[in-house]
């Protein structure tokens, strides 16, 4: 039997000074990418750490692993390549809602649906922080910033309604300040194979404070965060007595245990694995006040794999194919000779 | 009158035209290859719509293919046809200007109805005179109606009988110029291997047509044309576009790295993505990308990730492909981005050749992002150039661009299959030692980085695109920035080592130096041998490497009167010499109409010069 190979976060650490602002999100989202890299025995050579455009994109130069650093919302494209040149590599992909969700937005969905087995993590902090302060796709309406200073008249993107719409095999949501969350759902993404798509939700201290803070307050997040565990109840609220259940028409309903004859059986159990996507996608679209915010792993379905399709399909044509070498192409078809 | 007139000539060039789905490409590469396979040396020029299928029998829906094919070395498909195939009145009206005066004519008479000739826009019953087309032969077939007498034992459809036309038309032409039946035959039965039926009445019709040649001789001209005299050894008939290909599949055999492709369908270079989508028996990756950027995009990835990597494109496409360029120029990553030239700007003349993309490939980026340029000549040269491209950029780490265009990436003519061992090697600078590894630590003689593949122990390392230092990590140091912007520069100048001399066609000194590059070399070439031939005192010197420049591209140049610069643009290349080689004066000959330079106007543009 193999030896599992023991790592430690400081081995994925590399030399370089961390930059990020104090009190950034970003530093919680990479401890928990590194801790989650030392506890998956692999070792830091076979990492590629892949990136756009915009403050989380600098995530490579902080890695000890291979980075590349690119450039704007190409960053899906790019180790699409790296992972199809060299599928034994474990490539992940950090990217932002400006570099995923608007310049980028057209390869995060081509990405999806060929089901590439990256990693990606989407730093979502609705706003643009490199360029100090302009709205951006996942800005909810009305958001003044310097280009919308009275409000914004555009809706936001909600990225796992993209994921589901591309047909995506896996979607999770996070939150920067749960690193024990953080590292849950990575390590699942890391598990699974096809794209696994990661929104966390990121605080940026400078240009966007508390924009998550109606989900991540003490004092009531308890009630306003659905922490989702696949073959779960899904339960939640300060008094564990909260749930999620259909209502009479088939749409979700959130539920108190002990009210209205509501009992334990009539809260729905997650299950990540169902391949049709229609509750998943009514877990991703809850949102406060009426609802929690549903968190952790919320589909993780098998499918086929581009990367391991494309090695397959090659496997297939050499085992009966005539061509085995330039020569061999550079003669077969019409030829003629000139004596 | 004699009862058969044999003509016999050095070279003859004949246009196929006809609707967009007459089959006249397909007619046209059938003849050629008869003709290359007879033992003539040929070159051939597709000349079709972008329209897949513009209104039929309209004259912007007409697709024409022209092959020259000859006893003596040919350089060019023809400026102009000695013999025209005309399957409607379109195809008369759209190819008169492309006739040699007293050419032959024929076409399908039963064709030439009232209602065809208004589709063409004639006005009269007479197309041949409101063409100015008096003096030419002219014969008439009636190839619908002997088409359809040929097949009336298969019960086919009028639809199918009319698809079989073109098939008579290639009979005809091939007892015109004695070619053997056996080769076309042959494609028939193997490309119709599963419908025998199909088959077979293609075939009843090929020969019909050319019995029909042999028994009314009295009417149509016989010519004879030699086979040429040419080197010895196994040839094939290959376009621009498959050597290119095959150009990238002998570079990774070569180097021993995985061959990727990371390209978008883009109007002329798709033929290069689906010609290596065929080639998972070597091991390719091809990946048909979202979009131009991601294609390229997927390309850097898989350049870092250790392959071969490759982007194929035309104009609009390396607009897009831009920023990333400059992103495989900053990283210092091998990479080979191929511009198949189209005419522009936009979406321009996507389907006619130009060369008006050499200044965006020398310098449209941000920054001062130089990369190495190169360019074809031939369609066989493609193979070389493409083989070359991808030399330079795995040993130099550095990206090449390399151009060819419509013509040559269409165009097809016989090619002398080298065997692998003839090619160089390739070595790829692998980093060699994980103790001193930096990422930008370079070879001081060609300034050229380590590439550390990802996956190897002990080189992990960061690049991207900002400024970096050594180390690869960012660096705003403005010292640094100045030393790595020039260090960059200097890096593709001594490519310079790998670049061949500059040769000179004809002799080494005199009064007129033609100077040209890329895919005009067979229009320069046969302008140079017939200014040469009546006595003139002319050279040419055609470039393949435009960045960096041949060394001894001042010393070729100090030796000549007067040089002129021709190209299929407004003058990128001399504006680009008189940036360069500054102390030379450049006349120029310029042509933006979608097509190749005629042989005749390059002389003339000569002659005029001489005079001055």
């Amino acid at each position: 039997m193999a030896e599992l190979l023991q790592y430690t976060v400081k081995d994925f650490k590399s030399e370089n000074e961390v930059r990020w602002c104090p009190g950034c999100g970003d530093y919680a989202i990479m401890n928990a990418v590194q801790r989650t890299m030392a506890g998956m025995g692999i070792p830091r050579e076979k990492f590629a750490v892949i990136s756009g455009i915009g403050c989380s994109s600098r995530f490579p130069y902080y890695m000890s692993t291979y980075g590349f650093h690119t450039i704007h919302g190409r960053a899906t494209a790019v180790a699409s390549g790296v992972k199809l040149a060299n599928p034994e590599l474990n490539v992940w992909v950090i990217t932002g809602d400006g570099d995923g969700m608007a310049i980028g937005g057209n390869h995060f969905i081509h990405l999806i649906r060929r089901n590439i087995d990256l990693n990606v993590i989407l730093f979502n902090n609705r706003i643009y922080g490199l360029t100090k302060g302009q709205y951006s796709p996942t800005s909810e309406r009305g958001k003044k910033t310097k280009t919308s200073p009275f409000g914004t008249i555009e809706d936001p993107f909600v990225p796992g309604q993209l994921v589901i719409g591309a047909r995506g095999t896996f979607f999770a949501r996070s939150i920067d300040g749960n690193l024990k969350l953080s590292q849950s759902v990575f390590e699942s993404a890391a598990s699974h194979k096809g794209t696994s798509m990661v929104e966390v939700l990121q605080n940026c201290v400078i240009f966007n404070d508390g924009a998550h803070d109606m989900l991540t307050d003490p004092l009531y997040r308890a009630d306003r965060q659905l922490i989702l565990e696949h073959g779960k109840p899904m339960i939640f609220g300060a008094n564990n007595d909260k749930g999620i259940a259909f209502d009479n028409r088939g749409k979700l309903k959130v539920v108190t245990i002990g009210e209205n004859g509501v009992t334990a059986d009539d809260i729905l159990v997650h299950d990540e694995t169902e391949q049709d996507p229609t509750l998943h996608m009514a877990l991703i679209n809850m949102q406060l006040p009426e609802f929690p915010v549903a968190l952790g792993v919320i589909r993780k379905v098998e499918a086929p794999v581009y990367d391991a399709e494309m090695v397959a399909q090659i496997k297939q044509v050499q085992q009966t194919a005539k061509v085995k070498c330039v020569d061999d192409l550079l003669k077969s078809g019409n030829t003629w000779e000139v004596k | 009158m004699k009862d058969t007139r044999v003509t016999e000539m050095e070279e003859v060039a004949i246009r196929f035209s006809g609707d967009s789905g007459d089959g006249m490409q397909l007619t046209g590469t059938l003849f050629s290859d008869a003709s290359a396979l007879f033992g003539n040396d040929i070159s051939t020029f597709p000349d079709y719509p972008s329209e897949i299928r513009a209104p039929q029998g309209t004259v912007g829906g007409v697709s024409g293919f022209q092959v020259q094919f000859g006893r003596k070395q040919i350089n060019t498909p023809g400026d102009f046809a000695h013999v025209l195939i005309a399957m409607n009145p379109a195809a008369l009206k759209a190819n008169a200007k492309f006739m040699n005066p007293g050419g032959t004519i024929i076409y399908d008479v039963d064709s030439f109805n009232e209602k065809n000739l208004a589709k063409a826009n004639f006005t009269t019953d007479d197309p041949f005179a409101e063409c100015h087309l008096d003096d030419f032969v002219k014969i008439p077939v009636p190839m619908t109606e002997l088409t359809r007498e040929s097949l009336k034992e298969f019960g086919l459809d009028n639809k199918s009988i009319l698809r079989s036309k073109n098939m008579f038309a290639l009979g005809l032409v091939c007892w015109m110029f004695n070619r053997p039946l056996d080769y076309i035959d042959e494609y028939i039965r193997t490309k119709f291997g599963k419908k025998p039926g199909v088959a077979e009445s293609n075939i009843k019709v090929l020969h019909d047509g050319f019995n029909y040649g042999m028994n009314l001789q009295h009417m149509t001209p016989n010519f004879i044309v030699h086979p040429a005299e040419i080197e010895k050894g196994i040839y094939r008939n290959i376009s621009g576009n498959v050597a290119t290909a095959w150009g990238f599949l002998a570079a990774s055999e070569k180097s021993g790295r995985p061959l990727f492709l990371g390209s978008y369908p883009i109007t002329p270079a798709t033929e290069i993505l689906s010609t290596l989508s065929e080639r998972k028996d070597l091991g390719v990756k091809t990946f048909q990308a979202e979009d131009e950027i991601a294609g390229i995009a997927s390309a850097i990835g898989a350049s870092f990730a250790g392959n071969l990597a490759i982007t194929t494109t035309s104009g609009p496409g390396l607009a897009l492909k831009s920023e990333a360029i400059g992103l495989a120029v900053m990283a210092e990553v091998p990479l080979v981005i191929v511009n198949v030239q189209r005419g522009g700007p936009s979406t321009g003349l996507p389907t006619k050749t130009e060369q008006s993309d050499l200044l965006q490939a020398l310098y449209g980026r941000n920054g001062e992002s130089p990369a190495v340029v190169i360019a074809a000549s031939t369609p066989s040269d493609c193979f070389n150039y493409a083989f070359i491209a991808s030399k330079i950029a795995l040993e130099r780490m550095v990206p090449v661009i390399l151009l060819t265009d419509g013509f040559l990436g269409n165009g097809s003519e016989p090619w002398r299959i080298p065997s692998m061992s003839e090619l160089p090697e390739i070595k790829p600078r692998f980093a060699q030692n994980p103790e001193t590894f930096k990422a930008y630590a370079r070879d001081p003689e060609t300034l050229a980085r380590e590439w550390a593949i990802p996956g190897t122990p002990g080189f992990e390392h960061r690049i991207g695109g900002l400024e970096k230092n050594i180390a690869g990590n960012v660096s705003h140091d403005p010292d640094n920035h100045q030393i790595n912007s020039e260090t960059r520069e200097a890096k593709v100048q001594r490519v310079v080592d790998m670049v061949p001399d500059l040769e000179v066609y004809g002799d080494e000194e005199g009064d007129v130096l033609l100077v040209g590059w890329g895919g005009t070399y067979g229009h320069m070439i046969s302008a140079a041998r017939e200014l040469r031939q009546e006595g003139r005192n002319v050279s040419l010197a055609h470039f393949n490497y435009i960045k960096p420049l041949p060394k001894n591209t001042v010393e070729v140049f100090s030796k000549f009167k007067k040089i002129i610069v021709g190209e299929l643009n407004l003058g990128q290349f001399a504006g680009y010499l008189r940036n360069m080689v500054p102390q030379f004066t450049y006349y120029q000959v310029n042509k933006m109409k979608g097509l190749p330079f005629t042989v005749n106007e390059l002389k003339q543009s000569v002659y005029k010069l001489l005079e001055e």
